[in-house]
């Protein structure tokens, strides 16, 4: 439960690298638990008339599992200060059993007053980053 | 990009493709929503639907002994309040967005500290920015979230996308 120490982390540390597995079912239960009911985010029909390759995910889910991703690292979802991304493409979601693979890594570049760090968040689904500019002040113990 | 004529459209689209987004209401600031009280139920779904495991979100009892009054709300939940605050914004008539255009470009938060079940919160959005880039028009929106006693909590922004017909 208890992250790392504030005081035994330094510039360039590196968070242990997590994947997510994102299938329709997430993208409906997300939709439901959010109140974004989008139907490019459940209804292959409508997401391909506007030009996307298939459903896609919510960028709030993907950014919300980058959070989690951050908050497991801290120790705790409070831990999470300040954090922005920018959502620079979209999962793409089929429908079978697998989904999408979401993999989130992240580096520690900076150690800020109040026991607080600065993290570089990077996320990719397959080969394309789909958060850039994903940055994140973090408190530690 | 233009559909094609009896496409299926996006039921959420409200306003006429060919009416761009007014610049002039850049510095607007919109009613505050009424009062939005966080519960323990809805941190808990919150937190199921983005696999968020953590007992803080859940567990009373461990959530005080970390120093918390209540359940945490994942850092991300604040998109509940902010986003039904800034639909004020997309949906009104004069401002001129197109929603079935529209993506997520970026989103930041800034807590003061986590929101917990018993919070009662009211969102106030304001529109910061309107930028024409080539053939899209980018909406950069602020959300202060603060309790009904006038405590910040978060402050939400947002920029919205909206791609050109």
């Amino acid at each position: 439960m208890t992250g790392p120490g504030y005081d035994d982390t330094a510039v360039g540390t590196e968070l242990p690298p997590r994947q997510y597995q994102v299938t329709r079912r997430d993208l409906v239960r997300y939709a439901g638990a959010s109140g974004d009911f989008n139907v490019i985010h459940w209804n292959e029909r409508i997401a391909k008339s506007v030009g996307l390759p298939d459903v896609i995910a919510h960028g709030m889910l993907t950014m919300a599992l980058a959070g989690r991703f951050l908050a497991e690292w801290a120790g705790d979802p409070g831990a999470v200060t300040e954090y922005g991304v920018r959502f620079s493409s979209p999962v793409v979601v089929p429908d079978d059993d697998k989904g999408a693979l979401v993999e989130v890594s992240g580096v520690v570049t900076g150690k800020l007053d109040g026991h607080q760090v600065t993290v570089d968040v990077t996320a990719r689904s397959g080969e394309v980053k789909v958060l850039t500019r994903a940055h994140a002040v973090v408190r530690l113990p | 990009m233009p559909l094609p004529p009896g496409a299926p459209r996006d039921p959420l689209e409200r306003a006429d493709p060919a009416v761009a987004i007014n610049p002039d209401y850049v510095g607007r600031t919109y009613e505050p929503s009424e009062p939005y009280e966080v519960s323990r139920v809805k941190i808990a779904e919150f937190a199921t639907a983005i696999g968020e495991p953590s007992p803080l979100c859940r567990d009373r009892a461990a959530a005080q002994a970390a120093g918390y009054p209540d359940v945490i709300a994942p850092p991300t939940f604040a998109i509940v309040i902010s986003s039904a605050s800034g639909a004020k914004i997309t949906s009104d008539p004069g401002l001129g967005v197109n929603y079935a255009m529209i993506v997520h470009g970026e989103q930041s938060f800034t807590h003061s500290r986590p929101l917990h079940a018993g919070d009662v919160v009211v969102a106030q959005s304001t529109i910061e920015s309107i930028r024409q880039i080539r053939n899209m028009t980018t909406l950069g929106t602020v959300t202060q979230i603060r309790t009904v006693d006038g405590e910040h909590v978060c402050t939400a922004r947002s920029i919205l996308v909206e791609r050109g017909a």
